[in-house]
C-alpha cells in the first residue's frame, strides 16, 4: 500500500539501524519470496508430522475439557472446589486469566497499527488469532461456572420474554456478558478481514479445485483493484478504532467483577488499570510463548526477527512494572485505610494459609520481569520463552489470590473456610488449554500465520505502489 | 466418584458398589438380575424399601440417574427457551372430611416423649400430613418454646428406614403369624404364672401403659417388669438417700436470683429442659435501662450450655466434685466433712452470694454427682430455706422407680441363668445401649423367645426372634405424663404409614382380651378417671394438649441427715478422667437415623456427624495431638482444617479392658485431665444415615459409674480421620460481633453496644432509598436470653424444607441451614477457667442495602417492598455472586442435588408453603415469608390490619427462652420497634452500610465482683 | 488466471452478509412467538376429562353458581375440587343410571378418587391465592375465561408472568364489583373506564397489588 507516512519512518530505520537485531525482515526478500515463503506454509501437500504429532496431542488434552464439562452437567458444581465462603475458584480464575491472554491480539492489531508501529506487521496475524481463541476459551466459563447453564445462557440475555423481566443491569455479570461478547464479534470482524486479501492470495496458488473454492469463497471476490484496496485500508482503520477502546474496556468490565463486591481485597478502585495492565503483560506472554517455536518450526525467522521480540520483552517489562505498582497499592490501602478487614485480609494473603501463592506471585509477576532490564537477556530467545513462561503461571496465581485468599477469611470469622481445585477444577482448566492450542494448530496450518500482504510493504521494494505486483 | 470426594465412615455408597454400576448400563441390570441376586449387596439392595435413594443424607452426588434425566431434559428446555410442563392430575377427595379446607392446614395438640416424658406439642397438618411440630403454648413443659429433638421428631415418622413389617430373622411375616407364634408361649407362661417371662421398656410415664402393665404382673405375679433407661440419673438414689423416698425434684429457675449448677445441664438435657431456659432467660429479660438479673454460677466437668450462660464458669475434673460439694455445704455451715480445699478461693465468694440470698437461691446437681453430694445438695438448699421458693418435691413422674443399672444386671443374671423363657423389649435398645460390663446383647441370646417391638430395626432387633414395628407417636393413641406429672392425650395424626402398632395394643395381645384397639384402651383408662361428662372432658384435653389439674402435687420432705455428710473415703483419683454424656443432637442413641439430629451442630464444638475425644489443649499438646495456630503462634482451632474437613489425630481410649477410639478434639474451656465422649454413636444398625457414624461409647461405660471413671489410658494412635466442623475457628478476631457487657457498664452506659461500633450516615448510597410505606419486618435476637440451644436451627429446617447433605459435604462447607448458631470463644485457651463462650444466632440479615442484590445478574434476589430480599429460587441460575458478595455468609447453594425428590414419605414431609430447592440454586432465609403471605392474604380478606405478633418465624416459635422477636418496625408499637430502641440493640458489620433489618441485643453479665478475675477472662 | 466462481457469487456474497443478520433476527422473532402461542401456553386447548363435564351446560345451563364446586375459593389458597359426593348430592337422582357418569358412581362405590387433568396448571414455584383475589373483586371469569361457555374446559389466558403482572400492575383495567365476582356474564358498562370506575374500586376495596417476587414465589 502506498501510503506515505510509513515509506517515511521505514526510511529512517534504514539509515539508523543496520544490526541483525534491528531489522524487522531479513536482507534479501522480495515480494515473491515472502509470499512464498508464508504461503507455503498452508498451501504445501504434505502436512510435516511434526504437526501431526502436536496436533493430535492438544487434541487429546482436549478431550479432557469435554469430560470435565459433561461430568459437571450431570453431577453438579459440587464436583469443584467451590463452597461456602469461597464461592468462585478455578471457574472465575481461569476466566479472568483467558480473556487476559486474549489482550495482546487486539492491542497489537488494532492499537499499534493506529500508532504506525511496523513491528507489529509480522506477528499481529497470530497474535488476534490467539485472541479469539483465548476468548473463546475465557467464554466457557462464565456459561458453566453457573449452577444451572441451561438456564443461564439465555436468562442472561435482554430480550423482551413471557415473564416481563429484564436482567439486572445493576450487576457486572452483565456487563461482563456485554463486554465480552463485543470483543469476541469485533476482534474475529478484525481478524477475519485483515485475513482477506492474504485468503485471495492463497485462492489464486492453491493447486487443488477443493481449497481454491473454499479461499475463494473466504476471499469474497478480492481482486486487489484500487477501489479495493482503497475500502480496504478505510474498513481496516475505522476496525482498528473500534477495537481499540475495547482493549481497555473488555478487562475494565472484568475488573468491575470484583472492585463493586464489599469483599475486602476485592474492593479497589486500583483494580480497573491494573488489570488492563495485568492482561497486556499476560497477552505478550503468550504471544511470545506462541511465536518462538512457530518462528523456529517453519523457520520463519526472517520475519519474526529478534527486535520483535525484544519489543514485546519491553512491553512486558512496562506493564509488569505497572502490575507490580497495582500490589503495592493494595498493600498501601490496606495499611492506609485503617480497615480492619482490609488490612487482615492483607496480612493474612502474606501469612495465611495462602502465603505461598501470594510470594510466588510476586516472585512471578514482580521480581522475575525485572530481568528483562538487561539487554542481554532481553535477546535471549530462550531466556524469552522462558520468562514468557514465568509471567503466564504468575498472572493465574494473581487471580488465584485476588480470588481466594479474599473470600476465604472475609468478615465473619465464623463462616471462614478453606479451598483447594479438584481434578475436576483441572481437568476443565487443562482441557481449555487443549483447546486454545487445537484451535491455534489449526489455524497456522489453513491459514497465513503472518500476514502476507503487511510483510510485503516492508521490502525495501515496496516503495513503488502495490498493485503492479498483484 | 473422585478421590477428594472420600466416603467418610457413615456413608452407605460403599454397599451399593455391586449393584449402581450395573445400574448405570441401564438395561444390563435386568440382563444380571439373577448374578445380582446372589450378591449380599443386592439382598441389601431389595430389602430396602426405596433403593433409588438409598445414600440420599449422605451421598449427594449418589443419584446420577435422576440427574441425567433432570440436567438433559432442561438443558432441552433452554434450548427452546420455553418449558411444556407435563399434564397433572388432580385427585379430589370422594368424600371431603368436614373439618378440611383444601389448602389450609390444621393444628392438632399432642405430645412428642422424650426419655419416656411428654414435651406438649401441636402439629401442623396439611391435608391430612403431619408437616411440622411446634410447641404447645398451654403445656407445662413447652410453653410454646420447643427443642431441636421434639422438632425432628417429624421426620423420624417419615423416616424410609423404620421398621416397615413384621420380621423374623430378616424374613417379613404378618402380626397374624406372630400371634400364631405367641400362643404357646402366652400358654406356658400363663401356667407358670409368667416365672420366664421378662417384659424391659424405657422409662414410661403413659398412665395407661403403666396400668396395663401392672394388670398384665396382676395375672403373671412371676413375671417381671424392667425399665432401662442408659442416661438413668443418680437423682433418685440422692433424693433416697436424702429424704428415705424417691421423690423428684423440681428447679423454679424463674424464682432464682442466684443459680450453681453442681455439672447440672439443665438447659440441654432432660425432661423439662424447654421450660427450665424458658424460666431461666425470664431473668435475663431486661426492660429499660435499670435490670435485675439472676447470676449463674456453673461448675461443670465438660463445657455445656450451663457454662455457656454462666457469669462464673468453674471447669473441674468430676472426681474433684464430691469434695467441692462438701467444701461448699461446709462454708455454709452445714455439718458436712470432707470438702476439698481446691478452689477455695471460688467458694468462699459463692457462699457468701448463697447466704446474700436466701430462699431466691438454688443449688443443681447433676447426673454425675454421686448419690451423696445429691442429698447433701438437698440439705443446702433446705437449709438455704429455698424449698418451697426455687425448688419443690414431688412424687415421681415415671412408673415404679427402680435402679435400672440394678435391674439389668439381675436381668442379665436371671437371663445367664436361662430362667428367662420369654423377652419381651419394648422400644429400648438394650443390645447397643446397656454398659460394657453388663453382657445383655450376650445373655439375651440364652433366652428362647425373643421379641423387640420398636421403631426401628436396631441393634436389639437383630438378636431377637421377632422384630415388631412399633407405630410412631404421631401414628398412635397413647398418653403420657410431662416432668411435672401433668398428663397428655397423646393423639395420632396421620393411619400408621406401615403396620406399626402401639406398645398399648402389644400389650393387649400380651392380654386375656388380646384385640382391642389403641384408641378403646386409652379412652377407656381416662373414661375412669376423667369422671363425669366424659366426652366434654375427653374432647378438652385434646383439643388443650393436656389432662387439667393431672400435675403433681408439691410433696413436704425433710432431709433426714445421715451417714453421708461424713467424709466419703474415695482412693484419689488417678490418671485421665472420662466423662460420659448423652449426644447433645442423637441422646442416648435414639436419633441416630435423624438426619437433621445428625447435621445439628454440637452446640459447642460444632462438631456434625459424630462424637469426639473432647479434651483441654493442654491434655492435647501433653499428648501431641495436632491444633492448627494463626501467625502469632496462638491457637486458634482443633485440629487442621483443611478444604475437605478437619484433620484430626485419632486417640485411643482405655479403661481397663475396655478400649475404644475415636478423633480427638480440643475444646478451649475443658478441664485439664479430663476428656468427654458422648454416647449414642457408633451404631451398625441404625439405619441408612446413622449407621457408622462416630464411635461407641457404650462399649467404655461400665455400669458401676455410668457418668464418669478415673483411671482411664488415653494414647494418640498413629491414624488420623476427616470430622465435619461447621465453625473451626475460635476467636471473634477482635470484631465486635457478639457484645457483652457487666451489669455496672450497662447501668453505667447503657448504649456500650452501640458505643463499639459506628454506622455510616444513610445517605452513603447511591441509589435511592425504599419509602417502605407498609410494613417494614425486622428480627431482633437477645444475646443475653439466647443460650444456644439449638431449637431454632432444627425448626427452621423443617419450615423451610432445608436439606440434610452429609458428613462430606458438611466437612466441605455446604452445610445448608439457613440459620446458624455461631459460637466464639474469648480468653486463653491454655488456661480453660479464663474461656468465655458466646454463642450467635445468625440468619438472612435481610439488609436494606443488600450487597447480594446488586451483583445479582437475572435479578433472582431482590428488595420486597416491605423490606425482604426476596430469594426467586426458579429464577436463580447459581452464579454465587450474591453469596460471595454477602459478609454474614448466610447464603447457600445446592451444589448438587441435595433436596430428595424420590422417597415418597419425605414428599409427605415437606412444607407444602415452601418451594423444593432443586440442584445449582441459591437459597436463604426469608423471615418465613410464606408465613408472613398467610396471615397477610387472611388478614386483608377479614379487612383488618396484621394483629402484632400474629405472625411468627419458625425460629422464633421454637426459642424457649424467647430470644428471638419478629414483627413491623413501621408500628412504633411493635414489640419488635420497642426493642430496636432498646439501648443494647445494635447491628453486625453495619460499618459496611448494610443496615440489617436483623439486629442484636448485646448480653448484659451479672458477675459477683469479689470472684477470683480469672473466671471471666 | 481461472475464473473459479460465476460472476454472480460477487452479489450472492453481498446478500449473504445481511442475510445472516435478518436470519438471525428473524429466528429470535420466531423463539419469542413459540413462547407466546397456544403450542406452549396450551391457551384454548380442551383437555380430554375422565368424565366429560360440561361448565357450559352447568352453569351456563342450570346457573349453578361457582361456589356450590368449588367451596374454598373465598377462604383457601385453593378454589377446591368437588368430592365425588357434590356431584352425588344431584346425581343420586338426576342421570341417575347415565353411562358417561359410570366413573362418578363407581369412585363413590369404591372410594376411589376420579382423577380429573389439571386445566390451569402452575407451576409449582407459584403460589396463587384465589381468596385473595376474588375477595376484591377480580372475577373467576377474569382468569378462567367464559366457563358457561366450555362444554370442555380450557385454559383462558395465558398464565405467563408478564400477563399476571400486567393485572398487578394496573388493577384498575380489570376489577369489578365484588358483587358481580361469581357472575360470569357481568360485563363492565360502557362508560366504565371513561368515569374511572375502576379506580374508584380499588381505592374503595384498598387493592393494592404486590410486584414484590415473594408475592407469589417462595
Amino acid at each position: 500500500m502506498a501510503s506515505p507516512a510509513p515509506s517515511h519512518t521505514r526510511h529512517e530505520h534504514d539509515e539508523r539501524f543496520q544490526t541483525e537485531s534491528d531489522r524487522l525482515i531479513a536482507p534479501g526478500h522480495d515480494f515473491a519470496s515472502v509470499t512464498d515463503s508464508i504461503s507455503k506454509i498452508v498451501l504445501q501437500r504434505r502436512t510435516p508430522l511434526g504437526w501431526w504429532l502436536g496436533f493430535a496431542a492438544a487434541f487429546g488434552v482436549m478431550q479432557l475439557l469435554l469430560y470435565a464439562i459433561a461430568h459437571l452437567l450431570f453431577v453438579g458444581i459440587g464436583v469443584w472446589g467451590v463452597t461456602i465462603p469461597i464461592g468462585w475458584g478455578f471457574d472465575i480464575i481461569n476466566f479472568v486469566w483467558w480473556i487476559g491472554i486474549g489482550h495482546a491480539g487486539t492491542l497489537i492489531s488494532a492499537i499499534l497499527l493506529l500508532l504506525r508501529q511496523e513491528w507489529r506487521t509480522s506477528i499481529n496475524r497470530f497474535a488476534e488469532a490467539m485472541t479469539l481463541f483465548a476468548v473463546a476459551c475465557a467464554g466457557f466459563y462464565p456459561i458453566f461456572h453457573t449452577g444451572r447453564p441451561w438456564v443461564a445462557f439465555y436468562w442472561l440475555m435482554p430480550y423482551p420474554n413471557t415473564m416481563g423481566l429484564w436482567p439486572n443491569f445493576r450487576s457486572p455479570l452483565i456487563w461482563d456478558v456485554f463486554a465480552v461478547t463485543t470483543y469476541a464479534t469485533v476482534s474475529a470482524m478484525f481478524w477475519f478481514v485483515g485475513l482477506i486479501p492474504d485468503l485471495a492470495t492463497l485462492r489464486d496458488r492453491a493447486q487443488s479445485k477443493p481449497w481454491k473454492i473454499v479461499y475463494g469463497m473466504l476471499a469474497m471476490g478480492w481482486r486487489g483493484s484500487a477501489k479495493h484496496w482503497h475500502n480496504y485500508e478505510t474498513a481496516y482503520l475505522l476496525l482498528a478504532g473500534l477495537a481499540t477502546p475495547l482493549v481497555v474496556s473488555v478487562h475494565t468490565v472484568v475488573s468491575f467483577d470484583f472492585a463493586t463486591g464489599i469483599v475486602p481485597g476485592w474492593h479497589a478502585t486500583i483494580f480497573p488499570p491494573y488489570f488492563v495492565a495485568g492482561a497486556i503483560y499476560a497477552g505478550f506472554a503468550m504471544v511470545l510463548t506462541l511465536s518462538i517455536p512457530l518462528r523456529k518450526f517453519y523457520g520463519l525467522e526472517d520475519f519474526i526477527t529478534m527486535k520483535h521480540l525484544e519489543n514485546m520483552a519491553k512491553v512486558m517489562l512496562a506493564t509488569g512494572l505497572i502490575v507490580a505498582y497495582g500490589y503495592m497499592c493494595e498493600a498501601f490501602f490496606a495499611w492506609y485505610s485503617g480497615n480492619p478487614y482490609e488490612k487482615y485480609m492483607i496480612v493474612n494473603r502474606m501469612t495465611g494459609p495462602y502465603a505461598l501463592s501470594y510470594w510466588a506471585l510476586i516472585l512471578c509477576n514482580v521480581i522475575a520481569p525485572n530481568l528483562l532490564w538487561s539487554k542481554r537477556l532481553r535477546t535471549s530467545v530462550p531466556f524469552l520463552f522462558f520468562i514468557s513462561f514465568v509471567v503466564s503461571i504468575g498472572m493465574w496465581l494473581e487471580r488465584f489470590v485476588i480470588i481466594v485468599t479474599s473470600l476465604h477469611r472475609d468478615f465473619l470469622p465464623s463462616s471462614w473456610g478453606l479451598y483447594a481445585g479438584t481434578q475436576f477444577d483441572w481437568a476443565a482448566f487443562i482441557g481449555t488449554i487443549g483447546m486454545f492450542l487445537t484451535l491455534m494448530f489449526l489455524f497456522v496450518r489453513f491459514l497465513p500465520a503472518i500476514s502476507i500482504f503487511e510483510m510485503r510493504t516492508l521490502v525495501p521494494a515496496a516503495e513503488m505502489p502495490e498493485e503492479e505486483h498483484q | 466418584m473422585s478421590a477428594d470426594s472420600k466416603l467418610a465412615p457413615g456413608e452407605m455408597r460403599v454397599e451399593f458398589g455391586g449393584v449402581r454400576p450395573r445400574h448405570e448400563r441401564g438395561r444390563a441390570l435386568w440382563r444380571s438380575l439373577d448374578q445380582l441376586e446372589q450378591s449380599p449387596e443386592f439382598l441389601e439392595f431389595l430389602h430396602r424399601e426405596f433403593p433409588q435413594n438409598a445414600s440420599e443424607f449422605t451421598d449427594p452426588e449418589g443419584r446420577r440417574e435422576f440427574l441425567r434425566v433432570m440436567s438433559a431434559s432442561l438443558a432441552l428446555a433452554g434450548l427452546v427457551a420455553c418449558t411444556k410442563q407435563p399434564a397433572e392430575l388432580i385427585v379430589p377427595y370422594v368424600r371431603q372430611p368436614e373439618q378440611i379446607v383444601p389448602g389450609r392446614p390444621l393444628f392438632f395438640a399432642s405430645a412428642v416423649l422424650d426419655g419416656g416424658y411428654a414435651k406438649g406439642v401441636l402439629v401442623e397438618s396439611h391435608e391430612g400430613r403431619p408437616t411440622k411440630i411446634e410447641g404447645n403454648p398451654e403445656h407445662p413443659a413447652s410453653l410454646g418454646g420447643s427443642d431441636a429433638v421434639t422438632q425432628a421428631a417429624i421426620l423420624e415418622l417419615y423416616d424410609p428406614d423404620r421398621a416397615q413389617t413384621v420380621r423374623s430373622f430378616g424374613e417379613i411375616h404378618s402380626w397374624a403369624e406372630f400371634v400364631a407364634a405367641l400362643q404357646p408361649v402366652l400358654e406356658k407362661q400363663r401356667a407358670r404364672k409368667g416365672a420366664g417371662l421378662r417384659i424391659v421398656t424405657e422409662v414410661v410415664t403413659s398412665p395407661t401403659l403403666r396400668k396395663q402393665l401392672e394388670e398384665l404382673l396382676l395375672e403373671l405375679p412371676e413375671a417381671k417388669w424392667v425399665q432401662w433407661d442408659a442416661t438413668a440419673r443418680n437423682a433418685r438414689a440422692g433424693a433416697t438417700l436424702a429424704f428415705g423416698e424417691a421423690v423428684e425434684t423440681r428447679w423454679h429457675l424463674d424464682a432464682a436470683d442466684v443459680v450453681v449448677s453442681l455439672d447440672a445441664d439443665f438447659l440441654a438435657a432432660g425432661p423439662a429442659s424447654v421450660r427450665q431456659i424458658r424460666d431461666f432467660a425470664s431473668r435475663r429479660k431486661i426492660d429499660g435501662e435499670h435490670a435485675k438479673l439472676n447470676r449463674l454460677y456453673a461448675i461443670e466437668t465438660t463445657p455445656g450450655l450451663a457454662g455457656v450462660n454462666a457469669e462464673h464458669r468453674l471447669p473441674v475434673r468430676p472426681s474433684e466434685l464430691d469434695g467441692l460439694v462438701r467444701a461448699l455445704a461446709a462454708a455454709l455451715g452445714l455439718p458436712v466433712a470432707g470438702g476439698t480445699s481446691a478452689h477455695a478461693a471460688w467458694i468462699g465468694p459463692l457462699a457468701k452470694d448463697l447466704q446474700a440470698h436466701r430462699g431466691a437461691s438454688l443449688v443443681m446437681a447433676g447426673d454425675s454427682l454421686s448419690p451423696a453430694a445429691h442429698a447433701i445438695v438437698h440439705l443446702i438448699n433446705e437449709r438455704l430455706g429455698n424449698v418451697g421458693r426455687t425448688v419443690s418435691y414431688s412424687a415421681p413422674v415415671a412408673a415404679a422407680p427402680i435402679d435400672a443399672v440394678a435391674a439389668l444386671t439381675e436381668l442379665v443374671a436371671e437371663m445367664s441363668a436361662r430362667k428367662v423363657e420369654a423377652l419381651f423389649i419394648l422400644g429400648a435398645n438394650p443390645a447397643y445401649t446397656a454398659p460394657a460390663d453388663i453382657a445383655f446383647a450376650d445373655a439375651m441370646m440364652l433366652v428362647p423367645f425373643r421379641v423387640h417391638f420398636s421403631l426401628y430395626d436396631d441393634e436389639t432387633s437383630e438378636r431377637c426372634h421377632w422384630q415388631l414395628p412399633e407405630a410412631h407417636s404421631l401414628e398412635a393413641w397413647s398418653d403420657a405424663l410431662a416432668f411435672d406429672g401433668t398428663a397428655t392425650i397423646v393423639q395420632p395424626l396421620i393411619e400408621p404409614l406401615y403396620v406399626g402398632k402401639s406398645a398399648h395394643e402389644l400389650l393387649a395381645l400380651l392380654s386375656s382380651r388380646p384385640d382391642r384397639k389403641g384408641y378403646d384402651i386409652v379412652r377407656d383408662h381416662w373414661r375412669s378417671r376423667l369422671g363425669a361428662d366424659f366426652e366434654k372432658a375427653w374432647r378438652r384435653a385434646l383439643h388443650d394438649g393436656l389432662v387439667a389439674g393431672t400435675a403433681l402435687p408439691e410433696k413436704a420432705v425433710a432431709v433426714k441427715v445421715g451417714d453421708w455428710t461424713k467424709a466419703a473415703v474415695e482412693p484419689p483419683a488417678s490418671g485421665i478422667e472420662v466423662v460420659f454424656r448423652p449426644d447433645p443432637t442423637v441422646g442416648d442413641g435414639r436419633g441416630g437415623n435423624n438426619g437433621w439430629l445428625q447435621e445439628l451442630p454440637k452446640p459447642v464444638s460444632k462438631l456434625t456427624w459424630e462424637n469426639a475425644v473432647y479434651m483441654s489443649l493442654a491434655t492435647a499438646k501433653q499428648l501431641g495431638v495436632r491444633t492448627s495456630s494463626n501467625y502469632e503462634g496462638r491457637t486458634e482451632s482443633a485440629g487442621e482444617p483443611t478444604p475437605q474437613g478437619t484433620i484430626t489425630d485419632v486417640v485411643q481410649l482405655a479403661l481397663g479392658e475396655r478400649k475404644v477410639s475415636g478423633p480427638a478434639w480440643v475444646l478451649p474451656g475443658h478441664p485439664d485431665g479430663v476428656v468427654t465422649v458422648h454416647l449414642g454413636y457408633g451404631r451398625w444398625r441404625a439405619g441408612r444415615v446413622g449407621n457408622g457414624a462416630g464411635f461407641n461409647a457404650y462399649a467404655l461405660r461400665s455400669g458401676a459409674s455410668p457418668h464418669w471413671e478415673a483411671g482411664a489410658q488415653l494414647v494418640k494412635t498413629a491414624f488420623t480421620t476427616r470430622v465435619a466442623c461447621t465453625q473451626d475457628h475460635w476467636s471473634m478476631e477482635g470484631r465486635h460481633l457478639v457484645r457483652s457487657g457487666s451489669l455496672d457498664e450497662f447501668e453505667h452506659e447503657p448504649r456500650f453496644a452501640q458505643e463499639m461500633g459506628e454506622d455510616p450516615p444513610k445517605a452513603t448510597t447511591l441509589y435511592p432509598p425504599h419509602p417502605y410505606e407498609g410494613h417494614a419486618w425486622a428480627l431482633t435476637v437477645d444475646l443475653n436470653t439466647c443460650v444456644g440451644c439449638n431449637a431454632c436451627v432444627t425448626a427452621c429446617q423443617s419450615e423451610n424444607n432445608v436439606p440434610v447433605v452429609g458428613k462430606d459435604q458438611v466437612a466441605r462447607g455446604r452445610e445448608m441451614h439457613w440459620i446458624r448458631v455461631d459460637r466464639y470463644f474469648e480468653g486463653r485457651p491454655e488456661q480453660p477457667d479464663s474461656i468465655e463462650t458466646w454463642s450467635q444466632p445468625v440468619m438472612c440479615m435481610q439488609c436494606e442495602n443488600a450487597p447480594c442484590e446488586v451483583v445479582c445478574p437475572v435479578t433472582a434476589t431482590v428488595h420486597s417492598d416491605e423490606g425482604l430480599n426476596d430469594m426467586i429460587y426458579n429464577r436463580c441460575v447459581g452464579t454465587r455472586y450474591c453469596s460471595n458478595n454477602c459478609p454474614y455468609k448466610v447464603r447457600r447453594f445446592n451444589f448438587y442435588l441435595y433436596q430428595d425428590w424420590t422417597t415418597p414419605t419425605f414428599k409427605m414431609m415437606r412444607n407444602p408453603d415452601v418451594s423444593v430447592r432443586s440442584r445449582g440454586v441459591m437459597e436463604k432465609c426469608t423471615y418465613c415469608v410464606q408465613r408472613i403471605s398467610k396471615v397477610r392474604i387472611d388478614a386483608k380478606n377479614e379487612g383488618r390490619p396484621i394483629k402484632e405478633g400474629e405472625i411468627q418465624t419458625a425460629c422464633q416459635q421454637a426459642c424457649p427462652a424467647e430470644a428471638i422477636v419478629f414483627g413491623d418496625q413501621n408500628d412504633a408499637t411493635s414489640r419488635v420497634a420497642k426493642l430496636k430502641a432498646s439501648p443494647r440493640n445494635y447491628g453486625i458489620l453495619t460499618d459496611l452500610n448494610t443496615r440489617p433489618r436483623t439486629s442484636y441485643l448485646a448480653a448484659v453479665r451479672n458477675p459477683n465482683p469479689e470472684m477470683p478475675k480469672a473466671s471471666h477472662g | 488466471m481461472s475464473q473459479i466462481f460465476h460472476h454472480s457469487t460477487n452479489t450472492i456474497a453481498r446478500v449473504s452478509i445481511f442475510g445472516t443478520v435478518f436470519g438471525i433476527a428473524g429466528g429470535l422473532w420466531l423463539m419469542l412467538e413459540l413462547n407466546r402461542s397456544s403450542y406452549v401456553t396450551d391457551v384454548g386447548v380442551a383437555k380430554e376429562q375422565p368424565v366429560p363435564f360440561s361448565h357450559a351446560h352447568h352453569v351456563g345451563g342450570m346457573g349453578v353458581d361457582c361456589r356450590y364446586c368449588h367451596t374454598a375459593v373465598e377462604t383457601s389458597a385453593q378454589a377446591g375440587i368437588p368430592p365425588t359426593k357434590t356431584c352425588m348430592n344431584c346425581h343420586a337422582q338426576i342421570w341417575s343410571q347415565s353411562p358417561t357418569l359410570e366413573p362418578v358412581r363407581s369412585s363413590l362405590r369404591s372410594g376411589q378418587s376420579i382423577e380429573w387433568v389439571k386445566v390451569n396448571d402452575l407451576p409449582d414455584f407459584v403460589y396463587f391465592n384465589h381468596s385473595a383475589h376474588v375477595n376484591k373483586g377480580v372475577a373467576c371469569v377474569t382468569c378462567h375465561g367464559r366457563v358457561d361457555r366450555m362444554p370442555l374446559m380450557w385454559q383462558h389466558a395465558s398464565l405467563q408472568m408478564e400477563w399476571c403482572l400486567d393485572c398487578h400492575r394496573q388493577p384498575e383495567k380489570y376489577v369489578r364489583p365484588k358483587a358481580e365476582v361469581f357472575n360470569v356474564a357481568w360485563e363492565p358498562p360502557s362508560d366504565w373506564v371513561a368515569n374511572g370506575k375502576g379506580r374508584e374500586l380499588v381505592k374503595q376495596y384498598g387493592i393494592k397489588p404486590r410486584t414484590s417476587c415473594s408475592t407469589c414465589h417462595r
